[in-house]
């Protein structure tokens, strides 16, 4: 007896499930049951699952009876002149949706010719077979699964106009590619995705070779002509917020050009893009640590004296300043408030990124690649023809990820950019032979390689190479956002240590394992001093082994217990001191016992 | 072989002279001149002496790095994998802590037997291993069922499976009554009727007898699950799932010479710790190597040395090594900071900061390699001083 749950809920048993969700089905076909209606037969847990509910995701699909799709060819031309309409393919159950339960039973033909009388269902086209993500990438069929899943995975980092309203816009951070491109090489899903809309790459020129090792390990060669050209030119956008809160006793936050009384109060120049509001202009260009809005709030306390600050002194500056890495010029200011009905001040700052060397691009295959050589135009190699490669990317990275769809794209490419067509590169459609027949047509070797001569000597080279026209993304990994470095600098409040990351200028640690290795390697002394970042000198009583008083005005060092001046200066690390503080508060005594004591 | 000087373990000079004579043999041999000869064996000798570790290496450390840094590689790859028989045996970084984390059973214990020259054959091979392997009712049973009628339990045996065995009807009553007290059996050609010696037996009774039943041994060492024969070479060998080295090394046939398992506790608790220790040091070369991993035995006899230095294994870690370092902020820098720092208080220990990671803690220069060495000087102003004092 398998049970039978509706929507999820227990309704009783039955002696025959799989001949009850047939007969289900065939219900669901004859309108005597909804449309809407799953069924579906778990035999794992011997149980049918029935759903009418909301909520499910479902797809459909072609039926299949006996061997033979019920959409037929005939249908698909009527479809096609408009003869057809789907409401009456669908009224008449020869497509029908499933829910991803009753999808579980159904055995799915990808086309029309694989049918077999086993099959139940028929894929309303076969690139249906790939999600959202991945019928954007052309070719797949050519390449391994795993790069598929990369080249899918990158395209969701591309550079691109992810909304055509972003000047009105002030996202924390955003990119925008300057002069997108709709691919040569397309999939039939683009148009349904909006790809054709709001594209996110350009078509490049490639030459897949060496280059005086600049592109080894997957770096890429990039023509500086193509870079002043436009290529891959983005601009990134950044707000930065600033509020304006209410304090008790009546002081609150307030804009305007701080006054050199204000504590806190930064160099003219950090303040010279202001207006005389006190808010940055439009258009004006703020370098790190410049001021885009200037703010004073109350101090946070009133300070040792007990003299009462009044007026401005009473002020600290509290500005909003742009941050490390983040200059640009100022695009727009929004003045708006919260939900409490405090003053919110939003400054977006723009920056051009054109690539240089460091960032990050790939293509649709999972050929991803940093930027290793900006080469000027003239020194790289060139056809018969005259043109130049935008990139240069080595041939190593083809052989062991056996990315045959790269190649195949370079070469559609050429076609296309030589026919002044678009090439179909939906999974299954795009045909190897015709590609080639076509270049062949053209005037060209028919598998893409062309003579090249070296840019510099002029000498024709020795080898065709494979040139064509690809896809490029530019992912938003870009350098100018990423690269750092420190040699000393600010050192946290509470252990005297770097801090760490790179908005706060921090140090890189050398963590557990490293300190292995130095040990490893029977070098403690290099280790003392990588570690001496927090290096104190602290005075220790010889007797009871406390931390003494070093009393800078009366000039005397003593201890605060036995109140002796038997003082020895020990030097150790001050996260070390922290923690004997530590224990301290917790009633924990630690003693330091010197040497020779 | 070793001797003890000054804190410091130097080699002796006669185990530098056994490897170097295996060396000299061979050159002997070879036609060159005496004088050249002699050259060889210096500058072979030198070599040899170059090899040694200095003094102040922190040779632990190395050894750490040398097994895990290889480790980090495999730990991707398979978790399970079959040993080729069918006998799915941990292999792999699990294997690996396993072994590291002396933990008291393997998860796949498993033992390789030899057998005697005169049992080296086909089917003495096969008995011997259907005497070693586990054998419950269960295992011989067609079907068991209860007579609610006479309120007895009815066990059918599979006829074929017990003349294989050689297990008569007979003794498994007394096996079963060895067991369950209180308990009759009759034999009734292929069943075993059960009945239970007490006034008012219910069904729960019969139905808890019923699976009582079942896990009664009948035959062969308890805890060996699986017991395959393999021809390697010229030799009949027995791999079993499940490990007893105590009752397996008592039947007849077998050689213990050759017998090994991979449980090292019980090693150590049968033959003894050099055993464990040499199988602490094979079986993680084994795994290593099935990796793919090729580590110097060298590091590896270094843990397995650590591991049972003290007469029984300690495992690497919290509750071992690690857990009875001597000073107190080593222990605390491990885990259990809390738990060491209180200790330390309640007892009012002192650290001597004679370690590594102590010193590292403080920002003083720790006590390995070049940190060992301290240079004691005369400066002329000090042997003035000294001369002064003299007068």
């Amino acid at each position: 007896m398998s049970e039978v749950y509706v929507n999820g809920y227990f309704i009783g048993e039955h002696d025959k499930p799989l001949e009850l969700v047939k007969a289900l089905i065939e219900k669901r076909r004859t309108n005597k049951l909804p449309e809407t209606m799953n069924v579906a037969y778990h035999d794992d847990k011997d149980e049918v699952q029935i759903n009418v509910d909301s909520g499910r995701v479902r797809r459909p699909l072609v039926v299949v009876k006996d061997g033979k799709s019920l959409l037929t060819a005939e249908m698909d031309d009527k479809l096609k002149n408009d003869e057809m309409s789907w409401d009456e393919i669908f009224k008449n159950h020869i497509v029908e949706y499933l829910d991803a339960e009753e999808e579980e039973n159904a055995y799915i033909a990808v086309s029309r010719d694989e049918i077999t009388k086993e099959h139940t269902h028929m894929e309303l086209d076969s690139s249906l077979i790939l999600g959202v993500a991945a019928s954007v990438l052309v070719f797949p069929e050519k390449n391994r699964g795993d790069r598929l899943n990369y080249g899918s995975r990158m395209a969701v980092q591309s550079i691109g106009i992810p909304l055509q309203n972003f000047l009105l816009r002030d996202d924390t951070t955003y990119n925008v590619l300057v002069y997108p491109q709709v691919p040569i090489v397309k999939t039939d899903s683009m148009d349904a995705v909006g790809l054709e809309t709001h594209p996110s790459g350009h078509n490049l020129v490639i030459a897949v070779s060496t280059f005086y090792g600049y592109n080894v390990e997957d770096a890429l060669i990039i023509n500086k002509a193509s870079l002043d050209r436009g290529l891959g030119r983005s601009v990134a956008f950044r707000s930065f917020v600033t509020d304006f809160r209410r304090y008790w006793g009546g002081q609150e936050d307030s804009v305007c050009i701080p006054d050199a009384s204000v504590k806190g109060y930064r160099s003219e120049e950090d303040y010279e893009h202001l207006d005389e509001q006190g808010i940055v202009e439009i258009e004006s260009k703020v370098p790190v640590g410049g001021v885009l809005v200037g703010k004073i709030s109350p101090l946070r306390f009133l300070g040792i004296s007990k003299e009462i600050k009044m007026g401005l002194q009473n002020y600290r500056d509290n500005s909003l300043t742009v941050s490390n890495g983040n200059q640009g010029t100022v695009e727009k200011v929004v003045l708006t408030s919260d939900a409490e009905g405090n003053k919110i001040l939003s400054v977006v700052v723009r920056d051009t990124k054109t690539p240089e060397v460091g960032d990050k691009m790939a293509t649709r295959h999972g050929q991803k690649g940093v930027i290793g050589l900006v080469v000027p135009e003239e020194d790289l190699p060139f056809t018969a023809d005259g043109i130049v490669p935008d990139v240069v990317v080595n041939p190593h990275a083809m052989p062991s990820r056996m990315t045959v769809g790269q190649l195949l794209e370079i070469v559609a490419g050429k076609v296309g950019a030589l026919a002044g067509k678009r090439i179909n590169g939906t999974v299954f459609r795009g045909k190897e032979e015709d590609i080639r027949t076509s270049l062949k047509y053209l005037g060209f070797r028919d598998d893409g390689k062309e003579a090249l001569y070296n840019g510099v000597t002029g000498e024709k080279m020795e080898v065709p190479i494979l040139t064509g026209i690809t896809y490029y993304y530019r992912l938003y990994h870009l350098v100018s956002k990423k690269i750092h470095a420190r040699s000393k600098g600010p050192v946290a409040l509470m252990t005297k240590q770097p801090t760490e990351g790179r908005s706060k200028e921090g140090g890189l640690r050398l963590g557990e394992m490293e300190k292995d290795c130095f040990i490893a390697h029977g070098a403690p002394i290099t280790l003392r001093e990588r570690f001496g970042s927090d290096k104190v000198s602290i005075p220790v009583c010889k007797d009871c082994g406390v931390v003494a008083i070093d009393d800078h005005i009366k000039n005397k060092k003593y201890c605060p217990l036995c109140k002796n001046e038997s003082i020895v200066n020990i030097e150790m690390a001050y996260a070390f001191k922290l923690m004997l503080d530590e224990l301290k508060s917790l009633l924990i005594y630690p003693q330091i016992i010197p040497e020779n004591s | 072989m070793f001797e003890v000087n000054c804190g410091v373990i130097i080699m002796d000079e006669s185990v530098v002279q056994d490897v170097l004579g295996l060396y000299e043999e061979n050159i002997d041999k070879l036609d060159i001149s005496a004088k050249e000869k002699g050259a060889l064996k210096k500058s072979l000798k030198d070599k040899y002496r170059d090899m040694y570790y200095d003094y102040g290496d922190a040779i632990g450390v190395i050894a750490a790095q040398s097994i895990s840094e290889p480790a980090t590689q495999t730990t991707l790859r398979s978790y399970h994998r079959a040993a080729g028989i069918g006998l799915n045996i941990t292999q792999g970084l699990p294997r690996i802590l396993e072994i590291f984390d002396a933990r008291k059973a393997p998860v796949t214990p498993a033992m390789k037997i030899y057998l005697k020259k005169e049992f080296n054959t086909k089917i003495k091979a096969i008995n011997i291993a259907s005497s070693i392997k586990e054998t419950n009712l269960k295992h011989i049973m067609v079907l068991d069922s209860l007579d609610l009628g006479n309120m007895t339990v009815e066990v059918e045996l599979d006829k074929k499976l017990i003349d294989k065995l050689s297990i008569a009807p007979d003794k498994i009553v007394s096996a079963v009554k060895r067991k369950i007290k209180n308990l009759n059996g009759t034999i009734d050609g292929n069943k075993i009727i059960f009945e239970m010696n007490k006034d008012k037996v219910t069904v729960k009774d019969l139905q808890t007898l019923r699976f009582k039943l079942r896990e009664v041994h009948v035959k062969g060492i308890k805890g060996i699950t699986h017991c395959i024969v393999e021809k390697t070479g010229d030799d009949f060998v027995l791999y079993t799932l499940g490990s007893n080295l105590g009752k397996v090394s008592k039947i007849e046939g077998i050689d213990i010479s050759r017998m090994v398992s991979n449980n090292i506790f019980e090693i150590a608790d049968t033959v003894g710790i050099e055993a464990a220790r040499t199988t602490i040091v094979s079986e993680i070369t084994e795994t290593l190597r099935a990796q793919g991993v090729d580590t110097d035995v060298r590091h590896l006899l270094l843990v397995a040395d650590t591991m049972t230095q003290s007469g029984d294994i300690q495992a690497i870690g919290r509750y071992g090594l690690s857990g009875s370092k001597s000073s107190v902020l080593a222990r605390a820098n491990f885990e259990e900071t809390i738990k060491h720092l209180v200790e330390a208080a309640v007892a009012g220990i002192s650290d001597e900061l004679n370690g590594i990671v102590e010193n590292v803690m403080i920002g003083k220069t720790a006590r390995v390699g070049t940190g060992l060495v301290e240079v004691a000087m005369k400066t002329q102003t000090s042997a003035k001083v000294d001369e002064n004092n003299k007068k």
